[in-house]
């Protein structure tokens, strides 16, 4: 190793760690403004053109606030919660490629800044440990709250995590690798998995929902029952990082979505233009956002048991089914390439199946 | 490289030795995580990535936050107060010794105890390799499935047990 190497990761992990932070302040923002839209409001126009200037003033808030320990909590397990909610947040956007390789000088730079052959496996590796630093939050406070809250996030994380983990199968199966700069590769030409495996795609992004502790899964957290759930007792700047977490979550898993189902960086002129990955990926990711903050400023909350119920009997069953419908269709594909067309033929009406027998269920039992 | 074993060796068995200690179960819970962390860390040195992910996978991302996770919902003291040793210690410590002992005495014999592993070329694919070996009939197949059924065996009695429909 020299140090030219060396000055290259560090400085690629510089870029990614601020991306994700300037990322973070402007994720509020955008959020704020669009739930105002969406609610017929304006939202945080006041500081600065656009209200663009409001993260900050939200950040220098939440420096000077003071800084509350219940007196009854579990310190060293108070104090570590919410690093080691934060950590896992930006560790996991390691191994996602931003872009095709490109040349500087004589060097070949690639655009992510650990390009592993089990990428996969490490994003489903770190999407499990995320959970710690929530349940050890709530646990560690002293509060029924928060306890609660805690509970609920392990027990829907642990759920959902084998739904998601089914879901990554899915793409590998379709990149044939685990390498997420191979599956990317594998979607060129337009030949993005969401068109070949859209209800495989649709499962991660309500997986990964669920992982985040996003509307409409934000059980951990919900107002009504829980006060603020696992971060009732956080004040000030541990409060932030709970806050942080969250957000980098949310741009880190619809990149995770971007790269294995939209293609990734791929898009026009990239090969040409190398450092069009980024901007491609940017575009998806803010999209993906969009559909995101959407689904919170319309959709009220699943009530707790029918979460837990919906993990265990529709998606994880449909997930199984989606992943042998698409090594099934793979096998076929190869007597005849048309036949990989029947992966979404099928898949959808298994789709449809499930939605049916949800709808069937929610009738029978008249639920209130 | 022997240096960097040698500290994560030193982190593994202190965390080991703390989480059998430690008076707190949180605390030790923490400990264990922490070992399985530096077993990982060990895996990866060896050019086993794809064992060094599922260990985080299985062990620390399944295993242990299960251990939390009943920890959180037993009582709230969590500090033992009874000797942590009984009067057997010595015969515990004897044979963790011998086991320890034969262990070493086997590995000494063999020859592959003192070579460096060579270097994998850089087209090896060992996942797929791994996959290949689990379901070839000539080398993994039977014990890979007794697992699984064994797994689905749990599984099913658990959820029978669980269930309250008679």
């Amino acid at each position: 190793m020299d140090w030219t190497l060396w000055l290259e990761l560090v400085i690629k992990a510089l870029v990614l760690i601020f991306a994700l932070l300037g990322g973070f302040a402007y994720l509020t923002w955008y959020e704020r403004r669009l739930l105002a839209r969406f609610q017929s409001r304006l939202g945080p126009n006041r500081a600065g053109p656009f209200g663009l200037l409001q993260p900050i003033a939200d950040a220098v808030k939440l420096i000077f606030k003071e800084e509350l320990t219940p007196a009854k909590a579990y310190k060293l397990v108070f104090f570590l919660a919410p690093i080691m909610t934060l950590v896992p947040s930006v560790i996991i956007a390691a191994v996602i490629p931003w872009g095709p390789p490109f040349q500087l000088g004589d060097r070949i730079v690639t655009q992510s800044i650990a390009d592993i052959n089990v990428g996969v496996l490490f994003l489903m590796s770190i999407a499990s440990i995320a959970v710690y630093g929530i349940v050890l939050a709530g646990w560690s406070s002293n509060n029924k709250y928060a306890m609660l809250g805690g509970l609920r996030s392990a027990a829907q994380m642990i759920s959902y995590e084998l739904t998601l983990g089914l879901a990554f199968v899915v793409a590998i199966l379709l990149g044939n690798s685990m390498n997420l700069t191979d599956i990317v590769e594998a979607q060129r030409d337009g030949r993005w998995f969401v068109l070949v495996q859209p209800v495989g795609a649709l499962i991660l992004w309500i997986a990964t929902l669920a992982e985040v502790n996003r509307h409409p899964f934000d059980m951990p957290e919900a107002e009504q029952e829980l006060t603020a759930g696992y971060h009732t007792e956080y004040s000030g700047m541990k409060f932030a990082l709970f806050f942080m977490a969250e957000y980098q979550k949310m741009i880190v898993v619809s990149a995770i979505l971007a790269t294995l189902f939209f293609g990734g960086y791929l898009g026009p002129w990239v090969d040409r233009w190398p450092l069009l990955g980024p901007v491609y990926m940017f575009l998806k990711i803010v999209i993906l956002l969009f559909i995101m903050i959407w689904v919170r400023a319309t959709w009220p909350r699943i009530r707790y048991d029918r979460l837990m119920a919906f993990g265990w009997k529709v998606l994880l069953p449909l997930a199984l089914a989606v992943v042998m419908i698409t090594a099934v269709g793979i096998l076929l594909a190869e007597i005849n390439p048309w036949m990989i067309w029947l992966i979404p033929i099928f898949s959808l009406i298994a789709g449809a199946f499930a939605s049916l027998m949800i709808d069937r269920s929610l009738r029978r039992k008249a639920y209130a | 490289m022997t240096i960097l074993f040698l500290i994560i060796a030193i982190v593994i068995l202190a965390s080991a030795v703390m989480v059998v200690t430690t008076r707190n179960l949180v605390h030790a819970a923490l400990w264990l995580i922490v070992s399985l962390f530096g077993v990982a860390v060990l895996f990866a040195m060896l050019n086993a990535g794809f064992l060094a992910v599922v260990q985080v996978v299985v062990y620390i991302g399944a295993i242990a936050i299960l251990f939390i996770f009943a920890v959180m919902l037993t009582r709230r003291e969590m500090r033992g107060h009874g000797k942590p040793l009984n009067n057997n210690w010595w015969i515990s410590a004897l044979l963790s010794l011998l086991t320890f002992g034969g262990l070493a005495m086997l590995l000494s014999n063999w020859d592959g105890f003192s070579q460096t592993p060579a270097d994998f070329p850089s087209d090896f694919d060992g996942v797929a390799e791994l996959g290949n070996a689990l379901i070839d009939p000539n080398q993994f197949v039977l014990p890979f499935e007794v697992a699984s059924i064994l797994l689905v065996a749990a599984l099913v009695g658990a959820v029978y047990i669980a269930s309250n429909r008679k």
